[in-house]
This record gives structure tokens, C-alpha cells and sequence, in this order.
């Protein structure tokens, strides 16, 4: 019983304080990977950046970059401050998010040091790159019409009220997602907590925000395929980071998650490639990369439970569904520019939900003497269900509340002149490019 | 024939081709430019304004038959002027007009109005 419960806070990439005996000794190893970790995964933002930047016309191309680094600046404070503590620290208002006093301003882990040997500032650090990397993602579903000013404060609020108290209920050791059934709801590396989260805010706002100037008759085509695609590799690598690093250690758990990672991205970029040769004749480059990205979200919940072959069928039906979700928009007739839904919500969903058919024979025989007895693959569903529901229903209430505040006060939505002359000149006063083509 | 050029504000464009469509002139050539006439733009690089000295400017250019010359330049003037104050912003732009000699579509070989 104990050591499946160890197992278990392995898988889920966690520990708890109260186990610990003494101080334990530092774990060279793993804290050396976890340092890595954590700036593999602040390379995704600015992948991120790339990634979206590209997408976008030549006069937003700072604008949407910038939607990523800011959120660089301002989680990175806010994760210190409070958001740690709302995360990680002892459920209150029963368990709505977690509170701890030490935790504000990391005051008292200075030289705490965690049962699994690394440092307590590492995996603060770490878990913040989450912080940041969850809201730039949004971005990419209102890119080209959104204030500044107005983006800042509804990142602000969301990290604060929907992140922290997402992540306080699927990672914390108190959180009432992570205490789901017998060994919890599995959510590895963050499909519920990040992708998940994320599209749904973003399909909300960009419903509320309504479509581009001139969508869709006006093809807004991307300035520059090439930055994109170099933005698809860095957040590839960064992946590494994002899904190995969640085990919190350096062993078997962090082989299993890498492995699984690389060959889930691999099995989406090929299907992405061949439906799309099916149905157009042609292999595009962003189709390529767009499938990269929907088998890694996919196989983002899944890294820690689900073997190779799990993980490829994983990418291949996270990018058979994402493929359709995108052309299903274009028939809906909303504007998630950058398909933030489209990708990351979707693909979180089919990876949340459906990893539970792909999950190693040890994990489920665990998971039964847990229950005491037997557990099915659709047991485990119904768990994932329930988690994947509740994310979609907080993160969609919330953010329309948000936004109806973020309304009142500075206003999300770019004026109409600001959306014309382009979110560089308009909310920076600078421009991407020198000489390049006229959109 | 006619060749009007047109130089504008980078983000008049879209309603200047709106406003060309509407018009019946589907058929333009685009272009980025610098220049500079009175207008002085203002830019911002770490901190400090800065006044390039060529402002980036749209140059678009349409071949038309005699008959369509006003309907361009009305349908120009309408989109491309800064709704701020009537008589427009220094800025705006200008709109040149020059005779034109022949025109061949490549495709046939066809010349003159025909071809435009």
C-alpha cells in the first residue's frame, strides 16, 4: 500500500513535505535534471512566441509576441507572490485553491529541501513555467484584436483565480481531483491544467471578442512560416522538459515520460500529414508542425501511464480529431485565430480522456489493490471524465467572468483603428519588419 | 488608358481595397514603399522616439479605361483619407494619374482596353 502510494506521487510528479524524516540529502541527479527541466520549459514560451508570431500578419507580429513574453514578466512575479501558496499550499475554503504563509514570496523554503531530494525553489521554479506557458497559450485564440492593456489584466486575473486553483486541485496532494478514485485523476504533465484550461478560455474569448476585421472572406495570411516552424521545434524540445520533468526525479518515470513524448509527436505529425495529403494533395509544412503540437498536448496527461505504442495511437487520433476540429470551426463560423482550441483543447481532451484505454498493465493492477479489488479501463474514464468536466465548466465560467471585468475596467477588445493600423503601431509604436510583404 | 498610382497610409489598405471592390476594380498591383513627403511618423525603439527619416507608405497601382478613371479616385479619396478631421490628415497620401501607352495581356496577347 505504501509503495503504491509512492508510486503514485511519483507518477503524478509530486511529494509530499509531511513524509519527509529529517532533512534528506540533496539528489544531485534529479535536481540537475529539474534545473534543466525548468529552462527547457521557459523555451517553450518563446517557441511559443515564434509559433504564434509567425501565424499572424506582418503589422501583429510584435503584438502577438509580445502576448508570450509579457506573460514571462508577469506570472513569473505573480507565481512567487501568492500563486505558488494558491497552488501548492493546504486547501482552504474547502479546497477552492491552497494557502500556505511560508510560501508567500517563497519566505520559508529558502533552504527547504524536498523527500525527493531536490530543492523546494527547483520545483517552485519548475511548476512556474506552467504559470507562464498556460496563459500565453489563450493568446493565440483572440491574436490580431486584443488590447494590450486589456490582455495583461485578463492573464493576470485568470493566473490568479483559474490556474492556481486547476492546478491546487489536480497536483496538490490535497486537491480533490488528485484524490479521484483510487490512484486520482491522471494528469501527468498538465492536459487538464494547461491545454485544457487554456483552449476553453481561449474558444470563450474569442467568441466574446468576435472575429477579425474581414474574417473570414479575408484570408489573414501567416507573415512568416518560417519563424513558425522554428517556434514548432523549440516548443518540441521544450516538451522534454514540460512532460520528463513533471516526474520530479531522474529514473525510470522520466525515461517512460521522455519516450512516450517523442514518438506521440512524431505519430501526430505524420497523421496530421497524411490526412491532410488525403484531403488536399499536399503535406504543408503548418500542417506538419500542427500535428507535431496535438500529439504532444495529447500525450501531455498521458506521459506517465501509457507505453510507446499507447503513445502513438495517442498522436494519431489526437491529430485525426484536432484535424477535424479545425475545419469544424471554419463551418461554425468563429474566429480562434491561431485554433488555441482547436489544438490544445481539443488535443487535451482526447488525451485526457482516452489515455485511460492505453494505460500500463502495472499502473492498473496498482490502481486495483488500491480499489481493493478490480479496476477498468472504464472506470478510469469515468474518473478522467469527471476531471476533464470540471476543468472545461470552471475555466469557461471563469474566464466569462473575467472578461466581463477586464471589460469594465481598461477593456479587451482592440478599437477598431488599433485592429486597422495593426497591435505593433498601435499598442508598442514599433514595427516587426523593415520591408516585407504588405499585410 | 489611364495608370493611377496611389501612395496611402499602410492602414488604409484594407478599407481602400473594400472601398475599390465595391467600386468594380478588382484588378490592383501592391506594393510596401518608403518616402517621404510632409508627413513626419513617429516611432518608438527602447524608450526613445524616433522619426525615421522614410516613412513606410502602401503604393497601389491600377490600370483603367478612360471611363472608370473618376470611379477609382473617388472610390480612393472616400477610404483612404483619415476620418478624424473632413479635410483629412497631412499624410493621407496622393493619388498620380499618368497616360498609359499600351497594355498586353500575356496570356493572349491581347492589347489595349481590351486587356486591362
Amino acid at each position: 500500500m505504501k509503495k503504491t502510494y509512492l508510486l503514485l506521487l511519483a507518477l503524478l510528479g509530486f511529494t509530499v513535505s509531511s513524509f519527509a524524516q529529517g532533512t534528506p540529502e540533496i539528489d544531485t541527479g534529479a535536481t540537475a535534471w529539474m534545473i534543466t527541466s525548468t529552462a527547457l520549459v521557459l523555451l517553450m514560451v518563446p517557441g511559443l512566441a515564434m509559433f504564434y508570431g509567425g501565424l499572424v500578419r506582418s503589422k501583429n507580429v510584435l503584438g502577438t509576441m509580445m502576448h508570450s513574453f509579457v506573460a514571462m514578466g508577469i506570472m513569473s512575479i505573480l507565481w512567487i507572490a501568492v500563486s505558488y501558496s494558491m497552488a501548492f499550499g493546504e486547501s482552504i475554503f474547502g479546497g477552492w485553491f491552497g494557502w500556505n504563509s511560508d510560501y508567500l514570496f517563497l519566505r520559508g523554503i529558502d533552504e527547504s529541501i524536498m523527500p525527493s531530494g531536490v530543492p523546494e525553489l527547483v520545483f517552485v521554479m519548475f511548476q512556474g513555467k506552467f504559470a507562464i506557458i498556460t496563459p500565453a497559450l489563450i493568446a493565440g485564440a483572440f491574436a490580431e484584436r486584443v488590447s494590450f492593456k486589456g490582455y495583461v489584466l485578463f492573464i493576470t486575473i485568470w493566473g490568479i483565480f483559474i490556474y492556481n486553483p486547476l492546478c491546487h486541485w489536480v497536483w496538490a496532494e490535497d486537491g480533490f481531483l488528485f484524490n479521484l478514485g483510487p490512484m486520482g485523476a491522471i494528469d501527468f504533465a498538465g492536459g487538464t491544467v494547461v491545454h485544457i484550461s487554456a483552449g476553453v478560455s481561449g474558444l470563450v474569448a474569442a467568441i466574446y471578442l468576435g472575429k477579425r476585421r474581414g474574417y473570414p472572406h479575408r484570408h489573414s495570411r501567416p507573415n512568416n512560416l518560417v519563424m513558425t516552424l522554428m517556434g514548432a521545434g523549440l516548443l518540441w524540445v521544450g516538451w522534454f522538459g514540460f512532460n520528463a520533468g513533471s516526474s520530479v526525479s531522474s529514473g525510470l518515470a522520466t525515461a517512460q515520460a521522455l519516450t512516450a513524448t517523442q514518438v506521440a509527436a512524431a505519430a501526430g505529425a505524420m497523421s496530421w500529414i497524411i490526412i491532410e495529403s488525403l484531403h488536399h494533395g499536399k503535406a504543408t509544412a503548418l500542417g506538419f508542425v500542427s500535428g507535431v503540437l496535438a500529439g504532444l498536448v495529447a500525450v501531455t496527461p498521458a506521459a506517465g501511464v501509457v507505453q510507446p505504442l499507447g503513445a502513438i495511437s495517442l498522436g494519431i487520433i489526437a491529430s485525426m480529431v484536432c484535424y477535424g476540429a479545425v475545419i469544424l470551426k471554419d463551418k461554425l463560423g468563429y474566429d480562434d485565430s491561431l485554433d488555441a482550441f482547436g489544438i490544445h483543447g481539443v488535443g487535451g481532451i482526447v488525451g485526457a480522456l482516452l489515455l485511460s484505454f492505453f494505460i500500463r498493465d502495472s499502473w492498473m493492477a496498482d490502481a486495483a489493490i488500491a480499489n481493493g479489488g478490480t479496476w477498468g479501463a472504464l472506470q478510469q474514464l469515468g474518473i478522467q471524465a469527471t476531471a476533464v468536466g470540471i476543468a472545461i465548466a470552471y475555466a469557461a465560467i471563469g474566464t466569462i467572468i473575467i472578461i466581463f471585468i477586464v471589460e469594465k475596467t481598461v477593456g479587451l477588445k482592440a478599437k477598431t483603428s488599433d485592429e486597422l493600423d495593426g497591435l505593433d503601431h498601435a499598442y508598442h509604436g514599433e514595427r516587426g519588419y523593415g520591408m516585407l510583404n504588405p499585410n | 488608358m489611364k495608370l493611377i498610382v496611389a501612395i496611402i497610409r499602410s492602414n488604409k489598405l484594407d478599407q481602400v481595397r473594400e472601398s475599390l471592390i465595391e467600386a468594380g476594380i478588382e484588378r490592383i498591383t501592391v506594393g510596401r514603399v518608403s518616402g517621404h513627403g510632409r508627413h513626419i511618423k513617429e516611432e518608438v525603439y527602447r524608450g526613445k522616439v524616433i522619426v525615421p527619416g522614410l516613412t513606410p507608405k502602401i503604393r497601389i497601382e491600377i490600370a483603367v479605361n478612360e471611363d472608370f478613371v473618376e470611379t477609382t479616385v473617388d472610390a480612393i479619396l472616400n477610404s483612404a483619407r483619415s476620418a478624424d478631421s473632413a479635410d483629412g490628415i497631412i499624410g493621407d497620401g496622393k493619388i498620380f494619374i499618368t497616360p498609359l501607352e499600351e497594355c498586353i495581356r500575356i496570356r493572349t496577347g491581347e492589347r489595349g482596353g481590351e486587356a486591362i
